[in-house]
């Protein structure tokens, strides 16, 4: 049980930013459906092509802290009980955490747009 | 997968009861994945690396959240907060600031390489346990000794600096050759002395001090080389020393050699140096010390009559600092202590009752699931947190208050003034705040998890068991116990001080002005040329308005102790075990006058008294008891001063070596009768001027005339007489205001200890009270009630205090000035005032007692 102390106030979308890509990835993978720590795992796997395989040390750590900030909630909902596992925990993106997933692609987005008016352009092949 | 979980300890048990099945599991997947050992040897060198900074990361991030929870919860309770962080600030503020002191003069290692090695040799006279050496006795030393790799000398000598603007009197030393090399620390620029420099007719050179150079030099570094004069005479400087370098004293601006001649090592009984050595690798102080006495009783043979009971002696160099000043400092860590016990104690008692408050709290949060570990962290980094304020705020209050007790350092001591705030202040903080706040952060929250279930939750539930209540009243015993000990200690040195500055000085102390006007040598080393002089100044200054008498002395009481010379009576060789030394002065006609020192019999010098005249003296009061005790003395003869002299009167006593020194009998000589160039150390320098009022006005005026008689004449120490006799006790006027305010704040810390308990007491028996005045108490019984209860307290914390206010007063009996530690007044006054406080601190809560009402309470239940 944690003492969410600052629930009641919580922070705003853009005071989160920049996000870590850890974070911003469990985000992504949570924005689909609820999931539970390993189905994260695979799915950002699935998602960077294998390039990114979180630990579970680091999912977490990761998924503690966004617990925290609200970001995401555990859900008590569970899949069909043929697909339910029931040692797992679920987790749900919450509005907060999709706002600031949202206000991290335009903050990226952005960037990009910079980099391309500078005549910094990736290479497509 | 046991190697897993056992991993998986490295994460805090919270994280690890929340998250420790679900990351096993996905462990388990992963290996399931690996087919190959290498492969499954790789996830185990990843997975060991991942959990190690994983699970740093993680207890950094609980401790920030502790913290930060700590935090606000002592935000809300800003009275308490406050209150504690104060607690520790003094308590440890005062320490640290004190242990600094003490460290600083007591133990840290004089600035030179190997300063265990360094002593200081002294010849042993009967009656003095220190006394400089004679250069023929200093020389034979040498030459005798195995003991010492060197041995060198000093002595003090003012000069007169020319030549660079206003004259200006500088105070430096003369010293052998070999000082500096025995010393062992090279200069800042330039050379230091070779052993060549002190020979008999080498030429003349000086090193000057970094301060000296900085101040009157400008810092220049081509000084080195060029010539400064010093009384009328040119010298080269060869070098400046480093600016942490002094020696033998703060005050030394430069050093000269000594140039002894044949005739310098005639007079054995001539002691004016003081031997400085560096003793030779594994050779202890005492082997050095018993060499040297052995030494010394072979040239009591050889010269029995002038060395007769001339003993040696070596103390190392860090031990030469006074008694006095050494028990001045113990005192002060002692007081130090105590009030570190005090604030400690009511720290402790902070802590348990805000630990108590909070039992409710705390059940509901354990009952809901709060880890307990978790509550116990957040109450110790709430510790933590007090104490690194406080801590922060120690080092604040050390810094600023060390300047303001470096008037405890003493003079003598070859260091800077101002202790240096160092590193070791801070870890000394740092130590004493941990020690403090995890003492008595760590009890209490210990005892609240460990009550933390729902016996804290249950309806109408009193907290603060008896347990609880005995271990708090016994600390406030404590408070009172060692406020009393501060009270009558610091009492007892109060009344020590103002006996010490009671005692009479035997001389005039108000309106009258002093000032030094040290005649240079060879230009005053003719009488008739210092008496021009004296003449000149004296005849101007008697004139100036409000001036009611002046004259010269060849230094004041209090001002030089030393000065003293054997006496000889009717050609009877001197014995010195009978301690026949008497101390030795000239003066002007009126200097008796001008001080108000009564003549009891005979006359003043006079005018009259010149070289051509039978040589007299004026002898004080004690001298006459010594040598004739039933007879007349005027016109009685005896030797001293190499001269044969007849009493022309007797005046009172003063006391020459302060106010808490017995003096030897005094002698005045006229200062006219004196051969040209002899005993050039007692030429009167000084000048005492008595006026009518306040006379620091006749400052400028007095400055005139003596650049009128010699524009060359600097000017120096212009100070009041009074001011020099206030500066007898200003060491101990430190100390006891230091001590006052220690024990002031110790008072008000157990009155408040003792309202703190009490009011809680009170609160937690109020429904007791409302029972008993529904079933018929009246007002009065329950105000006695919580009235003895008090007084219960302070009584029982008297007595052990009055047992370690004796014993405490026994280790300071060499400050009491006399007193007896076991003095009833300061006894009977601490005791009540400590009664006073308490009553204080027992009134407040004793009328909340009366006023609770039994209706309220009743349907409370």
């Amino acid at each position: 049980m944690h003492i969410i102390w600052h629930m009641s106030e919580g922070p705003s979308a853009e005071s989160l930013l920049p996000l870590q890509p850890t974070t911003f990835h469990i985000l992504l993978s949570l924005a689909e459906e609820d999931r539970h720590g390993y189905a994260i795992i695979l799915d950002v796997a699935r998602r960077t092509g294998g390039k990114i395989r979180l630990s579970a040390g680091t999912l977490y750590r990761s998924i503690q802290r966004m617990l925290e900030l609200g970001l995401i909630i555990e859900t008590k909902s569970r899949p069909i009980p043929e697909m339910d596992d029931e040692r797992r925990r679920y987790y749900r993106i919450t509005p907060l955490g999709t706002a600031v997933a949202k206000a991290e692609v335009n903050r990226l987005s952005s960037l990009v747009k910079m980099a391309r008016a500078c005549g910094v352009t990736p290479r497509t092949t | 997968m046991k190697l897993y979980r056992a991993l998986l300890h490295l994460y805090p048990s919270s994280y690890r009861t929340e998250y420790g099945a679900e990351m096993t599991g996905i462990f388990a997947q992963e290996v399931r994945l690996r087919s190959t050992v290498l492969g499954r040897l790789w996830l185990w060198v990843e997975t060991f690396l991942e959990v190690l900074s994983n699970a740093a990361a993680v207890h950094r991030q609980i401790a920030r959240r502790d913290l930060r929870y700590s935090l606000r919860s002592l935000l809300r309770s800003p009275g308490f907060t406050a209150t504690a962080v104060l607690l520790v600030t003094i308590g440890i503020g005062a320490n640290a600031a004190i242990f600094n002191l003490a460290d600083f003069v007591l133990v840290r290692p004089l600035p030179f390489p190997e300063p265990e090695r360094l002593v200081k040799v002294y010849e042993k006279h009967p009656g003095y346990s220190m006394m400089e050496l004679s250069p023929a006795n200093y020389r034979d030393f040498i030459v005798s000794t195995s003991s010492f790799e060197s041995l060198a000398a000093y002595t003090d000598i003012d000069m007169n600096l020319l030549g660079q603007g206003e004259p200006l009197r500088v105070e430096g030393a003369i010293v052998t050759g070999n000082l500096f090399s025995t010393l062992g620390r090279s200069p800042w620029i330039g050379r230091y002395f070779a052993e060549r420099d002190d020979q008999a007719g080498a030429p003349a050179t000086v090193m000057l001090s970094y301060g000296f150079w900085q101040t009157e030099f400008g810092g220049d570094a081509s000084v080195v080389g060029k010539s400064i004069i010093l009384d009328d005479r040119a010298y080269t400087v060869v070098g400046v020393m480093p600016p942490d370098f002094h020696f033998p004293t703060r005050e030394t601006k430069f050093w000269r050699t000594f140039q002894f001649q044949e005739e310098n090592y005639k007079d054995r009984n001539d002691n004016w140096i003081i031997g400085i050595g560096r003793l030779k690798p594994g050779i202890s102080i005492d082997q050095a010390r018993t060499g040297l006495q052995l030494i010394a009783k072979r040239l009591q043979q050889q010269y029995p009559k002038e060395n007769e009971n001339v003993g040696a002696t070596v103390l190392s160099m860090r031990d030469e600092l006074s008694k006095q000043s050494r028990w001045l400092l113990f005192a002060l860590v002692g007081a130090a202590v105590c009030l570190l016990v005090i604030t400690c104690a009511n720290l402790a008692n902070l802590l348990l009752v805000r630990a108590i408050a909070r039992q409710k709290e705390l059940s509901i949060r354990v009952s809901l699931g709060a880890n307990r570990r978790t509550i116990l962290r957040q109450l110790l980094s709430e510790s933590v947190i007090l104490g690194l304020a406080g801590g922060l705020g120690a080092v604040g209050v050390a810094a600023a208050t060390l300047p303001l007790l470096a008037r405890l350092v003493p003079t003598a001591l070859p260091t800077q003034e101002v202790p240096p705030v160092d590193f070791r202040l801070l870890i000394l903080a740092l130590g004493l705040t941990a020690i403090t706040v995890i003492a008595f952060g760590v009890a209490p929250a210990i005892r609240v998890c460990r009550n933390a279930g729902l016996s804290g939750l249950r309806e109408g539930t009193r907290t603060g068991g008896s347990g609880s209540q005995r271990v708090r009243s016994a600390l406030v015993i404590a408070e009172v116990a060692v406020s009393v000990v501060l009270l009558i200690s610091s009492g007892l040195l109060v009344r020590a001080m103002w006996k010490v500055q009671e005692t009479d000085p035997g001389f005039r102390g108000e309106n009258v002005l002093t000032l030094r006007t040290a005649l240079p040598l060879p230009k005053y080393e003719k009488t008739d040329v210092r008496k021009q002089f004296y003449t000149k100044v004296l005849r101007d200054v008697r004139r100036l308005p409000g001036v009611v008498n002046a004259a010269y002395i060849s230094a004041l009481p209090m001002v030089w102790r030393g000065g003293i010379w054997p006496v000889v009576i009717g050609g009877r060789s001197q014995n010195r075990s009978e301690g026949t030394s008497a101390s030795l002065r000239y003066v002007t006609p009126d200097f008796f006058a001008t001080m108000g020192i009564p003549i009891l019999s005979g006359r003043d010098v006079s005018e009259a008294d010149t070289n051509a005249k039978p040589y007299v003296a004026v002898v004080s009061e004690s001298f006459v008891r010594r040598y004739w005790p039933d007879e007349s003395p005027i016109g009685r003869h005896f030797e001293f001063a190499a001269h044969d002299r007849e009493v022309a009167g007797v005046v009172k006593d003063v006391r020459v070596r302060g106010l808490e020194r017995a003096s030897e009998p005094q002698v005045y000589i006229p200062y006219t009768q004196v051969p040209d160039g002899w005993i050039i150390g007692y030429i009167p320098k000084d000048l005492a001027i008595h006026a009518n009022r306040p006379p620091q006005y006749l400052v400028p005026q007095v400055r005139r005339i003596i650049g009128e008689a010699d524009p060359q004449q600097p000017i120096s120490d212009v100070r009041t007489m009074d001011e020099i006799v206030a500066g007898e006790t200003q060491s101990r006027a430190v100390q006891t205001r230091v001590l006052m305010t220690f024990t002031a704040v110790a008072v008000f810390l157990a009155a408040l200890g003792i309202y703190g308990l009490l009011s809680f007491t009170v609160s937690l028996r109020e429904q007791e009270f409302g029972i008993r005045m529904a079933l018929g108490a009246q007002q009065g019984d329950i105000f006695r009630m919580v009235l003895s209860k008090g007084a219960v307290l302070t009584l029982s914390g008297l007595i052990p205090g009055w047992l370690l206010a004796y014993m405490s007063g026994r280790w300071l009996q060499s400050l009491l000035a006399g007193l007896k530690p076991w003095d009833i007044l300061m006894f009977s006054v601490a005791s009540a005032l400590c009664f006073a406080a308490a009553s204080i601190g027992t009134l407040i809560p004793a009328m909340r007692a009366v006023r609770v009402d039994p209706t309220s309470v009743m349907k409370a239940e």
